[in-house]
């Protein structure tokens, strides 16, 4: 039987099945159902652009908070974070292997904590009476006369989510351009220092960045893709979806509030939408801004 | 010529033009391990530890209390803790072995095998590693009930396995490989099945330890399949248990909604046990990750994207 499997087929079908069957038909789906009024009983109705119109010009809470909230998140985290990789990357890729490892090992972990592991962490931080290690720390030393209330206040909840985010932004990307930095060849940096290269700045910007280039790019990648994933944090720091006054509601809280607690479908499918062509664009515009193809 | 001074990449030995490197990464893995740290300890925090005030940050008095209070709560509920575990460890060891095999096969297809259409379909998986799936959570749920899947094992394995990023980073790995290997297979007969049993698999274990990982940890953690595809209590996974635990006994700082729950459960011993839950859930990553890490670090070498 083995002997004789030669066909594409053998290797493929089973991928693009399940690929086909929960990414491809999802999104396709998420972008039919943009048109249609849809609340789960009856069956839907199609409406033309009516949710999107909805979107821009009727929902105030996306309007004022939402997308505000989710720019200022993505534009913040996205690009500190991944600068943030790189350079620690970099620093790494100089020091021996023992401590290396080590090093890689601690900045990775944050990354593998999610969901429930981080809110309890940071709930505890951030947490709003004296037993909050923050709030007992600055009472201790006299600086405050009685605890934050960090999580619920709308002033504090999108400056602690932008924190936890960038606490766990050394991801998988970081773990490849800190592969893609070892990889350089060391011979490059000893020519160009002959040629009349004189810092490290120009180090990295003539040699280094170049020379992993791929790697940048794939990090990228990921860095937009974890940022918008991560978002969810603001609800489950807050332990409510709406966040307090909507102060930390991002998109993908925004699809889970209409789709799953009112029911609008529909509505919830176009935010969607919006959001996966954001992801989208940023990813492109970051692509070209590295300069993909040279 | 004069002594380099420049960029040394890899060094085998401290030297000290080392050390400014050394005082950024100290503090900085500092920041960011502490809280790291912080998991174990809260964990194994007797009650009078966890409250205390000013609150300590080492544990003084370790005890287990909290891990029996988080199993003991569960067969409360009606299913026991050892229920949930089981469910997690079968959900997370299918899904790890399929998604190595389904990613690996296709990446196999990708890398080395000449078919039309193979460009396109290499560009769609790259457009597909921008896909973030809580954004199309609704027509995935419509989907998998069209298809019958609710409340069953499936549901929480199937919707995980076809993962871009593993096709990618396999498939990057796979093209490093010589084609003379694969040539002078087939001369001797071997299929193209043959060829990636024989001969690709085992030498793509870097690659396949970085697919474990990655599937390990999206499996593991997932929250979404036990709580929108499986209604059936006894067949849910840890990370819908710890879910309505948090949501149970409120975790500290919560208020309104979810501080009025609180006051129904006991707080002390809540977060005695969201921490121990915390640390279930984390350390099993983390462990994967430190035996796997440096295989890992050599996958990522070929991930760029070209």
């Amino acid at each position: 039987m083995i002997k004789r499997m030669n066909h594409p087929a053998w290797f493929f079908t089973p991928y693009v099945l399940l690929f086909s069957m929960f990414i491809v038909i999802p999104v396709l789906m998420a972008i039919g159902l943009s048109f249609t009024y849809f609340n789960t009983i009856e069956t839907p109705e199609y409406i033309g652009l009516r949710n999107y119109i909805e979107l821009f010009t009727r929902d105030e809470v996306f309007m004022q908070h939402v997308l505000p909230n989710t720019v200022k998140f993505a534009f913040i985290v996205g690009p500190v974070g991944y600068m943030l990789s790189f350079l620690l990357a970099w620093m790494l890729a100089q020091i021996p292997h023992r401590p290396r490892t080590i090093f890689a090992i601690i900045l990775y972990s944050p990354s593998m904590t999610a969901g429930i592991a981080m809110a309890v962490l940071w709930r505890v931080v951030f947490s709003g009476d004296q037993t909050g290690y923050l709030n007992a720390m600055m009472l201790n030393w006299g600086l405050i006369q009685e605890p934050i209330q960090f999580l619920t206040s709308p002033n504090y909840l999108m400056n602690i989510m932008i924190i936890v985010s960038l606490w766990s932004s050394m991801g998988v990307g970081f773990l490849a351009m800190l592969a893609g930095i070892l990889n350089i060849d060391q011979y490059l940096y000893e020519a160009a220092y002959m040629d009349g290269m004189k810092n490290r700045w120009q180090e990295i910007f003539y040699i280094t960045i170049p020379s992993m280039k791929p790697q940048m790019l794939f990090g990228a990648v990921m860095a937009v893709v974890a940022t918008f994933t991560v978002g969810y944090i603001g609800v489950q720091l807050s332990g409510a979806n709406p966040t307090p006054q909507y102060a930390g509601q991002l998109m993908v809280n925004h699809i889970e509030d209409f789709g799953f607690i009112r029911f609008l479908m529909g509505y919830a499918s176009a935010v969607s939408v919006l959001l996966l062509i954001i992801i989208y664009t940023i990813s492109k515009g970051t692509f070209s801004l590295l300069g993909e193809r040279d | 010529m004069a002594k380099f001074s420049g960029m040394k990449i890899n060094p085998k030995r401290y030297h000290r033009s080392q050390l400014k490197f050394f005082l950024f990464l100290i503090p900085m893995s500092m920041f960011i391990g502490l809280p790291i740290l912080f998991i174990f300890s809260h964990a194994f925090k007797p009650s009078n530890e966890l409250y205390a005030f000013p609150p300590r940050f080492l544990v003084r008095v370790p005890t287990l209390q909290n891990f029996i209070d988080l199993v003991n709560f569960a067969g409360d509920g009606g299913v026991p803790f050892s229920r949930y575990l089981f469910n997690s460890v079968v959900v997370a060891v299918l899904g790890v072995f399929l998604s190595i095999m389904v990613t690996t096969l296709a990446a196999y297809g990708l890398s080395k095998l000449k078919f039309r259409g193979r460009k396109v379909m290499f560009e769609i998986n790259t457009l597909a590693l921008m896909f973030v799936p809580i954004a199309v959570t609704i027509p995935r749920y419509i989907t998998i009930a069209r298809l019958g899947l609710i409340d069953t094992y499936w549901v929480l394995v199937l919707p995980l396995i076809a993962l871009p990023v593993g096709l990618f980073l396999v498939k990057q790995f796979i093209d490093q490989t010589p084609n003379e290997l694969i040539e002078s297979a087939k001369i001797d007969g071997a299929s193209e099945m043959e060829v990636f049993l024989k001969i690709i698999f085992p030498i793509i274990a870097p690659a396949v330890a970085t697919v474990a990982i990655l599937s390990f940890q999206i499996i593991w953690n997932d929250p979404v399949g036990p709580n929108l595809y499986i209604d059936d209590e006894s067949m849910k996974t840890l990370p819908f248990y710890f879910q309505t635990l948090a949501a149970q006994v409120g975790g500290p700082g919560a208020t309104g909604g979810a501080g009025g729950a609180a006051a129904q459960g006991n707080p002390v011993a809540g977060q005695g046990m969201l921490a121990a839950a915390s640390m279930i859930q984390f350390v099993p990553n983390l462990l994967l990750f430190i035996f796997l890490q440096s295989k890992v670090i050599n996958t990522m070498a070929h991930s760029g994207i070209k």
